[in-house]
This record gives C-alpha cells, sequence and structure tokens, in this order.
C-alpha cells in the first residue's frame, strides 16, 4: 500500500489492534481472554496489547510491518466484557485470522495464544477462559484415534459407563505384585486398570517387566470372566524415541490401550503419539498431570476447557474430567461444561457452564470422560447421573481398598455400577433414591454390601477454589 | 466387620464366565426385562435379538434372531421374539440389543435368557 510510510517509534498498540467494529469471520480462531491490568492501564489498550502480542505485533513499530498485509494478518481484540462479581478483571475477545497458525498443530496454537503474552509487563493477571476453533482448523486435525463409539465396539461394553482402577500404592511394586494386584481388579469386574501417571520405567519396575506381567493378568482375567479387558500401559518417556519403542511392544503382546500424560508429555508427543495409535488400532488413555498448575488459579493461566478442546484436537480416547463429588477440585457446571467439549459433535455457547463460543468440531470422534480421584460405591448413584454411560468411572482407592481385597471391591462397583444403569433405565432418580438402589442391590451382593459398610463416612466437602463467574461470588 | 470371603471365580468353573451388561446382578423377573425394553423403545432404538452358546460368548458376533425390529415400540411384541428365539435355542445365551443409529453404537446390549454354561 503505497500510501503507508514508515515512521519509527512507539504507538499505541489500541490504533492497530482495537477494533470494536469487526465482526468475526466463520474461520477466525476467537479467544476470550480474562485480563487485570495494571493500575491506570485502560482496558481498550490493554486488550489491544494482548491481541497484538499473541499475533503480529511488537513493542515498537519495525520497517518490515510495511512489506506485509498486517491488515489481514494481525488479531483483533473486538469486544470487552464486565466479568460477573469481579471489579478488576474483564473479559477481552481476540479474533485471529485462521492463517496465522500451522495446520494441525496444538503446539502452534499455544505457543501464540499462551506464548510471551503471559508475561507481558502491562499485565497483572491473564488467562485464556475458551477459544473457537473453526471447523476449518479442526478438519486440520488428527482427533481421537478411535473415539467412543469405536472403544464401545472393540471392548464390547455397551450402555454403562465402563469401570476402572489405578493401581496403588503408585510406586514401589515390582512388576509381578504389580500385575497380581491388576489381575484380582479385572477377575473381579473391572475393564480397565491403570498406570499411575508417575509410573513410567523406575528402578523398581522397569517398563517391559511391567508391560510383560500386566498383559499376562489382563490375559488370564478375559479367559476366566470371559469379557474384554485391558491396562492403560503408560508409555510417557524422557524423549519420544523411548515413547514409540513403549507402544511398539505394548502392541506386539497384544495389549488393547496405551496411556499418555499429554501436558508433562507435551503436545508434540501426544499428536504424533495419537497418530502412531490411529494407525496401530491401539486405544489411547489420556492422563492429565501438570494440568492444575496451568487451570485452578481463577486469575491466571489456562482454564481446563481449553485444555479439553486442545487435547481433543491432539487427539486420545480417554481424558480425565474431574469427578464432581470426589477427592479433586471441580465444579459441576463447569465440569458438565467440558463433558460436553470432550463428547459431542456441536457445543453451544452456555455461560452459565462457561463456555463462551459455540464449538463445532464436525464429524471428529468425542473422547470418553474419566471420572477418577477419591470416589467410592456411594458416589456411583452421582456419578452415573452426572457421567452417564460414555465414560470411564475409576475407582482406585475405592477397589483396592476393599477389606477382602481388589476383586471383591472390583465386583461391589461392578454391581453398583449396574445396578444404578438398571434403576436408570426404569425410570428411578438416582440422586435422590441412590441409598435405596445401593442397599437393595447388596442384598444380593456380600461385596458390595462389604464396600458401603467401610466407606459410609468418607466426604471430600471443600469449597471449590475455581468457581464460574458469578455476580454472587 | 463380617468375616473375610474369599472370591469365587476360577478358569476351571464355567460359571465364573460373565456376559456384560447386568451379568453381575441377579437374573431379572419379568417385569424388569419389560422396563428395559420399554427403556430401549423410548430412547427410539431398535431393538434386535441375538443369541450364542455360552462357550462362544467372547465372540463379536453372536447368531442373529431374523432382523433388527426397525421401528418396533410394542414392548410385548419385542419380548415374544427374545422368547421365540429362547425357545429355539434354549441353551443359549439370547440378548436383546437397542442399536442407536444415530450415534452408529448399540445405546444397551444385555442378556435376558441366560444359557447353561459349558
Amino acid at each position: 500500500m503505497a500510501d503507508k510510510t514508515y515512521s519509527a517509534g512507539v504507538k499505541e498498540y489500541r490504533e492497530t489492534y482495537w477494533m470494536p467494529e469487526y465482526t468475526p469471520k466463520e474461520s477466525d480462531i476467537l479467544a476470550c481472554f480474562k485480563v487485570i491490568p495494571q493500575a491506570g492501564v485502560p482496558r481498550e489498550e490493554i486488550a489491544a496489547a494482548v491481541a497484538a502480542e499473541s499475533s503480529t505485533g511488537t513493542w515498537t513499530t519495525v520497517w518490515t510491518d510495511l512489506l506485509t498485509d498486517l491488515d489481514h494478518y494481525k488479531g483483533r481484540a473486538y469486544a470487552i466484557e464486565d466479568v460477573p462479581g469481579d471489579d478488576e478483571a474483564f473479559y477481552a475477545f481476540i479474533a485471529y485470522p485462521i492463517d496465522l497458525f500451522e495446520e494441525g498443530s496444538m503446539v502452534n496454537v499455544l505457543t501464540s495464544l499462551v506464548g510471551n503474552v503471559f508475561g507481558f509487563k502491562a499485565l497483572r493477571a491473564l488467562r485464556l477462559e475458551d477459544i473457537r476453533f473453526p471447523l476449518a482448523y479442526v478438519m486440520t486435525c488428527g482427533g481421537p484415534p478411535n473415539g467412543i463409539q469405536v472403544e464401545r465396539d472393540k471392548m464390547n461394553k455397551y450402555g454403562r459407563p465402563m469401570l476402572g482402577c489405578t493401581i496403588k500404592p503408585k510406586l514401589g511394586l515390582s512388576a509381578k505384585n504389580y500385575g497380581r494386584a491388576c489381575y484380582e481388579g479385572l477377575r473381579g469386574g473391572l475393564d480397565f486398570t491403570k498406570d499411575d501417571e508417575n509410573v513410567n520405567s523406575q528402578p523398581f519396575m522397569r517398563w517391559r517387566d511391567r508391560f510383560e506381567f500386566v498383559q499376562e493378568a489382563t490375559e488370564k482375567a478375559q479367559a476366566e470372566t470371559g469379557e474384554k479387558k485391558g491396562h492403560y500401559l503408560n508409555v510417557t518417556a524422557a524423549t519420544p524415541e523411548e515413547m514409540y519403542k513403549r507402544a511398539e511392544f505394548a502392541k506386539e503382546i497384544g495389549a488393547p490401550i496405551i496411556m499418555h500424560d499429554y501436558l508433562t508429555g507435551g503436545f508434540c508427543a501426544n499428536t504424533g503419539l495419537a497418530n502412531w495409535c490411529r494407525d496401530n488400532g491401539m486405544l489411547l488413555h489420556i492422563h492429565r498431570a501438570m494440568h492444575a498448575v496451568m487451570d485452578r488459579n481463577p486469575h491466571h493461566g489456562i482454564h481446563f476447557r481449553v485444555l479439553t478442546k486442545c487435547l481433543r484436537l491432539s487427539g486420545g480416547d480417554h481424558l480425565h474430567s474431574g469427578t464432581v463429588v470426589g477427592k479433586l477440585e471441580g465444579d459441576r457446571e463447569a465440569t458438565l461444561g467440558w463433558i460436553d467439549i470432550m463428547r459431542d459433535s456441536f457445543i453451544k455457547e452456555d455461560r452459565s457452564r462457561g463456555i463462551f463460543f459455540d464449538q463445532d468440531f464436525g464429524a471428529m470422534p468425542g473422547v470418553m470422560p474419566v471420572a477418577s480421584g477419591g470416589i467410592h460405591v456411594w458416589h456411583m448413584p452421582a456419578l452415573v447421573n452426572i457421567f452417564g454411560d460414555d465414560s470411564v468411572l475409576q475407582f482406585g482407592g475405592g477397589t483396592l481398598g476393599h477389606p477382602w481385597g481388589n476383586a471383591a471391591g472390583a465386583a461391589a462397583n461392578r454391581v453398583a455400577v449396574e445396578a444404578c444403569v438398571q434403576a436408570r433405565n426404569e425410570g428411578r432418580e438416582l440422586e435422590k433414591e441412590g441409598k435405596d438402589i445401593l442397599n437393595g442391590a447388596a442384598k444380593s451382593s456380600p461385596e458390595l454390601k462389604m464396600a458401603m459398610e467401610t466407606w459410609k463416612e468418607i466426604k471430600f466437602e471443600f469449597d471449590t477454589v475455581d468457581k464460574l463467574d458469578v455476580a454472587h461470588k | 466387620m463380617s468375616e473375610m470371603q474369599d472370591y469365587k471365580s476360577s478358569l476351571s468353573d464355567v460359571s465364573s464366565r460373565k456376559f456384560e451388561t447386568f451379568s453381575y446382578l441377579p437374573e431379572m423377573t419379568n417385569e424388569q426385562i419389560k422396563a428395559q425394553v420399554q427403556y430401549i423403545v423410548s430412547k427410539g432404538w431398535n431393538p434386535a435379538i441375538e443369541h450364542t452358546e455360552p462357550a462362544n460368548a467372547f465372540s463379536s458376533y453372536w447368531y442373529m434372531w431374523k432382523l433388527p425390529m426397525f421401528g418396533e415400540t410394542d414392548v410385548d411384541r419385542i419380548l415374544a421374539e427374545a422368547e421365540a428365539a429362547h425357545k429355539a435355542h434354549p441353551n443359549n445365551h439370547v440378548r436383546l440389543v437397542g442399536f442407536d443409529n444415530f450415534a452408529q453404537s448399540q445405546g444397551a446390549s444385555m442378556v435376558i435368557f441366560r444359557g447353561t454354561p459349558t
């Protein structure tokens, strides 16, 4: 454009990046940030600064700006809103043209959107609340390697949530003793057992030994019960080469499912592993260690609904979602919001669930939410009601802590989940009639009766730290 | 505390073999089965009947009894087909499936006549 001339110096961001008149395009990537500026910085200026620093801009004018079509490539702050119940913070809505991002790369999207901008001095705090990925971008991502429907067919599990159990103690068991704990849980009626996230390949139990013993345990439990079983073999490793080596071995011995920690392992490793799983017919369970570092502070970081969307696009068949009722943080409405983001094809904007944008996933398969952390049989009616059939309910202590051992603990949970599903299908209200339903089922299951006696006093009633933004907070 | 109980299950005992959803509960009464059929109908799923020798239950494919009853909403008629399959194969597991054609999956699958384990 010949009418633009170069003039060095510092310009206010809002002159270039604040565009309240802009109507976002269907192909734009949209982001909603919660912003707390330093004292005295106007909202428009800081919103524009966030748009600039997360897209094309830098702190000073540069002559090379004039070699490009900045108006095409820049991010635009197009709206500002008050945060209900919070006088310091405001929401800034920013639109980014789709060609700012490499196709199919969560790495690239996050490097821009939550990169340098989070350390920007004019901000006191910044939180990425939500991203809208246009369908055009969704179509460039691989997504879940199998998805809910394929997993059900492979595992032959229909019409009920699946049951899992994380093997404890987290660390220190030998491979053979570890396999024993898996075998007992699986033969008692679980569908899956799981490596704890910090089990990788430590001196007390190297990965190869664990894989072999656990696979033997899975196969024996399968033959004994006549039902399909699996154990999430954690292939998270220090390097991609090592990760793929473990994944290949899991496939070689016939394991149906492997596991990865997507935040500590990183999106590069995760997306690669998801592609490997798709090529090799392997289910992929995703753990989320480190998420609370990013998502628990209501003013700074990345909301879990964003991390959920990014995982669905990067690829994974299961993802931990929180339980609402167990020992770990999780607001009910917000959790229902990100469960929808995992499973549904189209998710409508719904501020009451913290969802800021419509999100269209097109034909991309869904991710199974995994409820895990401090849950036991008494939580079962609420869990079945909250999560529905397309979920994995995972009882670690709630299986292994049964006074008669893992098999009895597993059977107690299996009887409880089936009784709840039966009652729900009969039209009964699970959360109201939960006690009656469980008591009824315990009449024919001494294992369930014992579990109910053991855990009746345990509650986790602490207030949620990261609440949805509402006026009466 | 009640006394510790052994968990009875083994390769040699054929009664250890389970058959997925509801197989850890006692056999349902006719009324209870009816309620589950009603649930399938109320969801708009297409009912179907399948059966197998218990020894072959691990296979993805059981024998299909006729064709799925597309659009059938009469609970008694659905149950009559299940009973006919049971009568023809009294030693087999007979299961009721609800095909959810939108999810491309089975919304429900449950054995309603339990076969004789071998």
